[in-house]
């Protein structure tokens, strides 16, 4: 069944038209900032933004961040959010449930597809955005403009935006200052993306409960969607400060502590924590009404 | 093969299906009957398991659904209402893909069988085109292709005809006597009545979820005991038979009379013209409207309290003399 449900992602055009779209955002992006040769200041803008153009290879991190705040859980939610809602609609998952498919096998089965296509799209993101890196922004270019190589290189206090730019000697530096090396910028990219993949399980776990619930796939996936936008409304407001911890967008930019040296785990940890609950308590949600239900669609 | 005991369902303070005690037996062609919104689809919905009963018990292939209808469903193939299909994909793309996505069927068998069920119902040529290109007709083709995939003893079909055309509708009723001939039950509901009668060999009737009859078709179209004479000279002939002819339409008489041969023979020995002599049975319709109210889609129509609920097994309503049809109920 697993491989049935990943068939049918991988065959249908809209998760292609969607992961083409995120990539594309990251890639106007650089167009324009290699065209102009403006950076955000240090500290303002999406992360990392303004130490790319000195430095091409951070822009996998670059455009992650870019990413991360709509439209990789909007991608998310409409794909998880279709997964039985959408078969309900259509007609097939009546088809599928009496051919026979057990409900906890085709509920597991949804859910392996959505996470596959949460890391595809991760994975799309950072390897175009790597590419679009080198070759468009590249790290000569911080030579030829020469727009002071050191300025982002200022490790950043817990509030600000997070820069990184390129030391003297070529190697990439952290947030904190100290240089890293080839293998451990790989290594962290690859944590950031799997920080930020298991960050997209708790809107996927959401989005699957609402589409247990309801026939309709969008309004699963647009439920889900509310539910991040009160998060991060909530986390930014003082007077929530009670409920943040438990906020699901609460830690979703602790992956940046990734590329501090050495990496600072709290967050990171909290923020898998967090996700794990979400994801084991909605899919439980989920579950339990989905074994229950009478299927008259 | 399906045997279910006071089964009810409710959706909330609706009663969609009310202690029915069903039974079909293995090698029937059986027939649900019933108006639009009487509970069919819900109640072949429990048998799959799809919809789960308030109250009763239901026993597919001699196993209890829903407990064990894991069990069971791979030895069914089923039409639930439309047929429905992934329409970006072929006709074959989607049935090897359902096929997959069961725990039991064989990998290796898969396209052999995939091909022979669309071979069976007339489906052989499709190419490649996406079903979204399909006609209606050739959905519900495909639907049927999808039940008979695997092969089943017991084939369970919501309206299996719905938007095929006379040739369509006459090539599956083919299909089901000679896939019921090998041996493979078969239980489908439909409004159809022409259908019905030419296919089922038993028939169950649902009245606004109540089953109001259940019976072999051939013990409810036993002969009424009258026959239908058309001659030249109804004058001579209702003058020879005193008494017997019970209406006069013209040159047509409805004639009491239990042995059409004798009867027959007493009109030649008069000299009566006869052009044809056929002994009266009831049609379908009469024997369903007879049982039934109004359908779900109409509204402001007195209920019929249903005289014979639940006959008796072999009771027969008594017979209706052929008129004119009840006028058409007044819709509000």
């Amino acid at each position: 069944m697993i491989t049935v449900e990943l068939f049918k992602l991988v065959r249908r055009l809209r998760t292609w038209v969607s992961i083409g779209l995120i990539c594309a955002l990251p890639l106007v992006v650089a167009i324009f900032i290699a065209v102009t040769h403006i950076a955000p200041a240090p500290g303002q803008g999406s992360a990392f933004l303004s130490a790319v153009l000195n430095e091409g290879q951070l822009y996998p991190a670059a455009a992650l961040a870019l990413v991360l705040p709509v439209f990789l859980p909007v991608a998310v939610a409409v794909v998880a959010g279709d997964s039985i809602a959408g078969e309900a609609t259509a007609g097939t998952l009546r088809y599928l449930l009496a051919r026979p498919v057990g409900r906890t096998r085709l509920l597991v089965a949804k859910l392996v597809a959505v996470i596959t296509f949460a890391v595809i799209a991760v994975a799309a993101v950072a390897v175009t955005s790597y590419a679009t890196g080198v070759l468009i922004l590249g790290p000569s270019r911080a030579a030829a403009v020469g727009t002071g190589g050191l300025s982002g290189s200022i490790a950043p206090g817990a509030g600000g935006a997070p820069t990184a730019g390129l030391q003297p000697g070529g190697s990439i530096t952290s947030l904190s200052g100290a240089p890293l090396t080839t293998l451990e910028l790989v290594e962290r990219v690859l944590g950031a993306m799997a920080f930020i993949t298991v960050s997209m399980l708790g809107v996927a776990a959401i989005a699957l409960f609402l589409s247990t619930l309801t026939n309709s796939a969008i309004g699963a996936a647009l439920g889900s969607l509310a539910a991040l936008v009160i998060s991060e409304i909530l986390v930014t407001l003082n007077a929530a400060s009670a409920v943040q911890p438990y906020l699901p967008t609460r830690y979703w930019l602790a992956w940046i502590d990734f590329f501090r040296q050495p990496i600072f785990w709290p967050d990171i940890q909290r923020g898998f924590a967090i996700q794990a609950v979400y994801v084991a308590v909605f899919l439980a949600a989920a579950w339990a009404n989905f074994a229950t239900r009478d299927i008259t669609t | 093969m399906i045997t279910t005991r006071n089964l009810t369902k409710r959706f909330g303070r609706i009663e969609a299906v009310r202690d029915v005690s069903l039974d079909v037996r293995e090698g029937d062609r059986y027939g649900l009957l019933g108006p639009n919104g009487s509970g069919k689809s819900t109640l072949v919905r429990m048998l799959l398991g799809l919809v789960y009963a308030t109250s009763g018990s239901i026993s597919v292939l001699g196993e209890p659904v829903p407990r064990h209808v894991g069990r069971v469903l791979p030895e069914i193939g089923a039409v639930i209402e439309e047929p429905a299909a992934y329409p970006h994909l072929s006709g074959r793309a989607n049935l090897r893909l359902l096929d997959a996505a069961g725990p039991d069927a064989s990998r290796r068998t898969r396209r052999r069988r995939v091909d022979e069920a669309l071979e069976q119902v007339g489906l052989a040529g499709i190419d490649k085109r996406p079903v979204r290109a399909y006609s209606l007709g050739m959905r519900q083709r495909l639907g049927l292709a999808a039940a008979l995939v695997r092969r089943p003893r017991l084939l369970i079909l919501d309206e299996p005809t719905n938007g095929l055309d006379p040739r369509g509708i006459r090539d599956i009723r083919d299909l089901l006597t000679a896939l019921n001939g090998e041996g493979v039950t078969v239980f489908l509901s439909s409004h159809l009545l022409p259908e019905v009668s030419a296919l089922c060999t038993r028939i169950g009737v649902l009245d606004a979820g109540r089953l109001v009859l259940q019976e072999q078709l051939a013990s409810l179209q036993e002969p009424t005991g009258r026959v239908l004479v058309s001659t030249d000279d109804p004058e001579r002939a209702v003058a020879s038979l005193d008494g017997l002819v019970e209406r006069r339409d013209g040159a047509d008489l409805v004639v009491r009379s239990p042995d059409p041969a004798a009867l027959n023979a007493r009109l030649v020995a008069a000299g009566v013209p006869v052009r044809s002599l056929m002994v009266q049975r009831r049609s379908l319709e009469e024997i369903v409207l007879e049982v039934t109210g109004a359908g779900s889609d109409q509204f402001g129509v007195p209920a019929v309290t249903p005289g014979g609920t639940n006959l008796p097994h072999g009771g027969l309503p008594p017979p209706v003399p052929p008129g004119p049809p009840d006028p058409p109920a007044e819709t509000l």
